[in-house]
């Protein structure tokens, strides 16, 4: 099918370029590392943990959805695209117009699964143990907001065309959102009305479930409930995503 | 006719201040491209060349008007026409990071060639566009005669029957600029069709096949470099003197019988459309002699692609 065969050339492209370059691996990879490294110790203490296993039990989870969060920032490589006419250069070939973004969105999504991997062993050591089927139901869990964020970042940029319009937009929108996800700390403790407003947070259950998973409960109700809801919004989203950026591009 | 427009047209709107205003960028384009010709499009910057080249692309809809690019029906075929056409933009379309033989076939293969046809069709651009030589070092790495001869080579490796080439030259140094002409000719020889934007009067004069003049969003003037330079009968002669002493040349002189048109030259000194310049030359000289007029210059010339612009839009291209 030419949208498939589109997507995958265009998804190599991606992910040669980002082999190509070092430097964004190297700080895809550290930032996690200084997460796991400088905050998780600060965990054990503020949710009483009683081991390290189990602070990392519930900080890793949190990390990883963070991470994927994250994939909502990859609008400004399109940017940096639309500029040097590369986008352009697409459009005026007959390429689906679906798999410019659906290629972009995959590598991303590749990008956010190494980096879960690298940080789901580097916390092997502090005693972090969890069976390979929770994690794999994690990343799929995280795969699908990565790949949501993603396609969302993608058409907004290409709507809005500039970085200076860009940052704003997304740092106002994403900081409540972040906040009330329970991502670095869990809202156990967190005041009535706080838990409330994230009932309302789908990342909120997202991480609910991803713990749920940590935790060894892949039956908890949070587990279907987080799938259901996150693919739900990533098939909206990718529908809104791909109908902007294809009346963008045309 | 490769290409053939009916009131084309596009509106913008742009918004000055607190105030929405609507841009007319194109107003009504008739065009008529044959097979095998070098076209240009001639005209200042904002006079809508680039807005018409984009929309027969297929890269922006147009409000109004129909057009048929290489057989097939802009608005209601476009997909069919991007298989037909190449387009390379003015502001260039290569990623720093990647060498011209991995655009050149990711280029191809968007067009639904495959890998091993796609690699050869790379060699063969490579080759044609003297690129070999640099084919696996990065983009950033390429000079801008390089680069913009990657975009052209980007443009047709799916073998188009027509290209449109945005402004190719913009930008160049005179050696680069020459060396593209060479390419552009090559094209032509090779059975393409190339449709080009310029606002170099010497480069449409020595490389078009046929211009039209655009100004305003509008086509004013249309054919073969020659025969609009012939629709001015004539000779021209332009006078030069200081800014200061125009205007009492300029009544003196539009009275003369022997004047057929007369242009204000904006840094000084007056375009004179007569009959014969060589009898003409001296009756200006009578006539402004004794007037108080100092003379800086008084010049001969067959009319240019400037003096047709002036006649039709009555501002001198260099000037606008």
């Amino acid at each position: 099918m030419k949208m498939l065969r589109d997507t995958w050339l265009i998804f190599q492209r991606q992910i040669l370029l980002s082999l190509r370059n070092p430097a964004w691996v190297f700080v895809g990879i550290i930032q996690p590392v200084f997460y796991l490294l400088l905050f998780a110790p600060l965990v054990k203490p503020a949710i009483d943990a009683t081991s390290d296993a189990e602070a990392y039990r519930v900080f890793v989870p949190g990390l990883l959805v963070m991470l994927a969060f994250f994939s909502g920032f990859v609008g400004f490589g399109i940017i940096a695209e639309l500029r040097a006419g590369v986008i352009e250069r697409s459009r005026v070939t007959p390429v689906n117009r679906f798999a410019l973004l659906l290629g972009r969105s995959l590598r991303d999504v590749i990008t956010l699964i190494v980096q879960a991997a690298i940080i789901t062993v580097l916390a092997v050591p502090f005693g972090l143990s969890v069976a390979l089927g929770n994690v794999l139901l994690t990343y799929l869990v995280i795969g699908l907001i990565s790949l949501m964020m993603s396609s969302l970042s993608y058409a907004g940029a290409l709507k809005l065309r500039s970085e200076d319009a860009l940052a704003p937009l997304l740092n106002t929108i994403f900081q409540p959102i972040l906040l009330t996800a329970g991502i670095l700390l869990p809202l156990t403790f967190a005041p009535k009305w706080l838990q409330r407003l994230a009932d309302w947070n789908p990342f909120s259950w997202a991480v609910d479930a991803t713990r749920a998973l940590f935790a060894g409960n892949p039956g908890d109700d949070h587990v279907w409930q987080a799938l259901l809801i996150l693919g739900g919004l990533t098939v909206l989203s990718m529908i809104w995503g791909a109908r902007t950026f294809a009346r963008s591009v045309r | 006719m490769i290409i053939e427009t009916r009131g084309l047209r596009k509106s913008f709107r742009s918004r000055a201040g607190r105030e929405a205003k609507t841009v007319e960028a194109v107003r009504g384009v008739d065009l008529l491209v044959e097979q095998g010709e070098i076209f240009g499009f001639l005209g200042p910057n904002g006079a809508g060349k680039t807005t018409t080249l984009r929309m027969l692309a297929t890269l922006i809809p147009p409000d109004g008007g129909e057009a048929t690019v290489a057989g097939a029906d802009l608005r209601r075929n476009p997909d069919e026409v991007r298989r037909r056409i190449g387009y390379v933009a003015q502001g260039g379309s290569t990623w720093d990071e990647v060498s011209a033989r991995e655009e050149l076939v990711l280029q191809a293969r968007m067009y639904g060639i495959g890998k091993a046809e796609a690699q050869r069709r790379a060699d063969r651009a490579l080759a044609a566009f003297q690129l070999t030589e640099y084919a696996d070092r990065k983009c950033k790495t390429y000079s801008g005669g390089q680069r913009r001869r990657v975009d052209i080579a980007l443009g047709i490796i799916h073998e188009p029957k027509i290209v449109f080439l945005d402004e190719p030259t913009t930008g160049l140094d005179p050696q680069s600029r020459a060396h593209m002409w060479d390419e552009i000719r090559r094209l032509r020889a090779e059975g393409m069709t190339v449709f080009i934007t310029t606002h170099y009067l010497d480069e449409a004069d020595a490389l078009c096949d046929r211009i039209a003049i655009m100004d305003h969003g509008e086509v004013v003037a249309e054919g073969s470099p020659d025969e609009l330079k012939r629709e001015i009968a004539g000779d021209v002669v332009t006078v030069g003197m200081p800014v200061g002493e125009t205007p009492k040349a300029a009544e003196l002189l539009d009275s003369q019988p022997y004047v057929n048109k007369l242009e204000t030259i904006e840094s000084g000194g007056l375009r004179l459309f007569v009959d014969t310049g060589a009898t003409a030359i001296p009756q200006i000289l009578r006539t402004l002699d004794g007037s108080g007029v100092e003379l800086a210059s008084i010049e001969l010339h067959r009319p240019s692609l400037d003096d047709v612009f002036l006649t039709k839009t009555g501002r001198s291209l260099r000037e606008s």
